[in-house]
């Protein structure tokens, strides 16, 4: 599962378990009650700390970082805190750091780099807007990936399993696939009149092409054993295909599934900020028109949520269906 | 894995030849072999390493079809595989994405005739039991083996074709798995044809031991054990036996 290492891994230090690292002892000593403090410090930074400019938001935001500081304290008492109680530290004290040297200093040049508080102040005065963006994108990704992904499998199943619709699809595999989607897109805006439909059309071929591929390179890798030993019992096409090569081949589909979900990604956003009018990549598209930038932040900062959710949904399917393999990288 | 209810099936090769392409030269593996197993024999091959043994199984097993001659099962031909001859292979070949369990109920997924105290009766037969839950990569190499024993066993195959079958087995298991392996032959009556290097297992358990030459594999010697069970390794008869077998398969005699 290299291709995984692509994706931020923000969250590993607060995982359950990372089984295949050695474990050093990990003391909980102080640091689990030292992030609510943490955290009222920066409440403490906000409030009493004039602004350089009429910023919004400014006293929501002091009291947010008291009330997230006010619930660490009892937190600190739960076992499994010790482990996040650093990540919860370093937050705090990167906001009261951001929040000095922007929203107190200034020192930064100002459109283009925000403070804490118009972050803030977007979620909470344009969330309805952002949540309806997210909503779209959901939707038009999940159309697009679920197609192609179904579609890669199916295909890259008969690339595996059978010379005759090898012999007429892998010629056209081999000549679409390489080709980045992006590049299609101009044509497919003129030849589908609907852009929606164009958009979903490019998304699933983004996310059809590593899917087909992994499938195949998994199907054909099988263990012609495998076969042997269902067929002496009587197993027909259906059964070889469903119940063994396919859980045979599926630690090469998910590879496939991961990297068409990443591919579908970058096609949402080229797709919503070129013809799609919604969607968090029409929004930031938007934002950065009216020069709007803390709402273009707010919208990455969606965007970025989303991805790493659905991956790490992805990452639970792939953890329940793949429970026998031996190892695996924990997302 | 009580009812011992289906008769046994008989096996007829007759000429029959194989042979492989191997890096663009035939290379024959099966030469005219002929065979007739009565229903219910217990056969035991033995031949050198690389002489076909596996092959023949294949085939009569029905995953490939032969180059030349007749294959019959009770006077019906061999066309592919049917679930009443069940293989075990020289490799266990679990599936790693199914449980013990699941493994051993492979055949009744197969079939769709499911049968829970026949599986947990084949597991608890090879001394599994405790590893139900456990998948393959958790098994030592003899305790997939008898997983893949149970597998074969589990749904009252009418022939069992077994390709060295205890041979990852230390020397005790393999003592226990030889006993129960002749049990349940004696008990449900079906027809046995194992491969096994092992000369000495081979005369303990077969009513008959076939040899066969270095490939191209043709039958040298075909000879019936008619001793009575529980045999005994120290038999004056079967040691006169085992020096003709190991002559035949290349020993010099004042071994
Ligand atoms: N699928 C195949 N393609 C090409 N050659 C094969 C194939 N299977 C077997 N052979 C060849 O056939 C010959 C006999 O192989 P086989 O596996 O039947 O031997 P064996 O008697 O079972 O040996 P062993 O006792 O070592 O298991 C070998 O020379 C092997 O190279
Ligand atoms: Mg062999």
């Amino acid at each position: 599962m290299t291709q995984t290492t692509s994706f931020p891994l923000h969250d590993i230090a607060t995982a359950p378990d990372t089984a295949t690292a050695p474990r050093r002892a990990w003391r909980p000593g102080l640091l689990p009650w030292l992030a609510g403090p943490a955290w009222c410090c920066a409440a403490f930074v906000t409030w009493f700390w004039p602004d350089a400019d009429d910023f919004p938001a400014t006293d929501s935001l002091a009291i947010a970082c008291a009330i997230i500081g006010i619930v660490l304290v009892p937190v600190a008492l739960l076992p499994r805190f010790s482990a996040k109680a650093p990540w919860m530290i370093a937050l705090a004290l990167g906001l009261a750091a951001w929040e000095g040297v922007q929203a107190k200093l200034l020192l930064l040049p100002r459109p283009f780099f925000g403070t804490p508080q118009d972050l803030l102040d977007v979620f909470v005065t344009d969330w309805r807007k952002l949540g309806d963006s997210l909503l779209h994108s959901l939707g038009l990704l999940a159309v697009g990936y679920i197609t192609g992904a179904v579609l890669g499998v199916v295909i890259g199943v008969g690339l595996g399993r059978s010379a005759r619709f090898r012999y007429w699809v892998q010629p056209i595999i081999r000549l679409v696939g390489p080709l980045p989607p992006v590049a299609l897109l101009p044509l497919a805006f003129v030849i589908i009149p609907s852009s929606w439909a164009a958009s979903e059309a490019l998304m699933t071929l983004a996310s059809a092409f590593p899917v087909i591929v992994l499938t195949w390179s998994g199907i054909s890798a099988v263990d012609p054993a495998y076969y042997d030993v269902a067929r002496t019992m009587g197993a027909r096409d259906r059964f070889l295909v469903l119940r063994v090569a396919l859980p045979a081949a599926a630690p090469q589909i998910f590879v496939g599934l991961f990297m068409g979900l990443g591919m579908s990604f970058a096609m949402l956003v080229v797709a919503e900020m070129l013809g799609v009018k919604s969607g968090l990549g029409f929004y930031m598209q938007w934002a950065q028109g009216w020069a709007a930038y803390p709402n273009m932040y707010a919208a990455l900062v969606v965007m970025s949520l989303m991805c790493t959710g659905l991956i790490t949904i992805l990452f639970r399917i792939r953890d329940r269906i793949l429970g026998w393999q031996k190892d695996g990288l924990k997302w | 894995m009580v009812n011992a209810t289906t008769p046994a099936l008989g096996i007829l090769l007759d000429d029959v030849s194989h042979g492989y392409d191997i890096g663009g030269r035939f290379t024959p593996v099966l030469e005219n072999v002929n065979l007739n197993i009565a229903p219910g024999e217990f056969i035991a091959l033995l031949g050198p390493s690389g002489c076909g043994k596996s092959t023949l199984l294949r085939l009569v097993a029905g995953l490939e079809t032969p180059r030349a001659g007749r294959m019959l099962a009770d006077s019906a031909p061999i066309t592919g595989p049917g679930p009443d001859r069940i293989v075990m292979f020289q490799d266990p070949t679990l599936y790693p994405w199914r449980t013990v369990r699941a493994n051993v109920a492979l055949s009744q997924d197969i079939s769709g005739r499911v049968d829970r105290a026949a599986v947990d009766a084949a597991i608890t037969m090879v001394g599994l039991q405790g590893f139900e839950n456990a998948w393959p990569h958790q098994l030592s190499g003899g305790m997939a083996q008898r997983a893949a024993l149970a597998r074969a066993l589990v749904n009252n195959p009418r022939l069992l074709i077994l390709d060295e079958p205890l041979g990852k087995l230390d020397s005790l298991t393999r003592l226990t798995m030889q006993t129960e392996l002749l049990r349940l032959w004696q008990d449900r009556g079906f027809t046995v044809i194992m491969v096994t290097h092992d000369v000495e297992e081979a005369l303990l358990l077969a009513t008959r031991v076939i040899t066969f030459s270095a490939r191209p594999a043709s039958v040298v010697s075909d000879i019936t054990i008619d001793l009575p069970y529980h045999r005994h390794r120290d038999d004056p008869h079967l040691l006169a036996l085992r020096r003709d077998i190991l002559v035949q398969l290349g020993h010099s005699a004042d071994w």
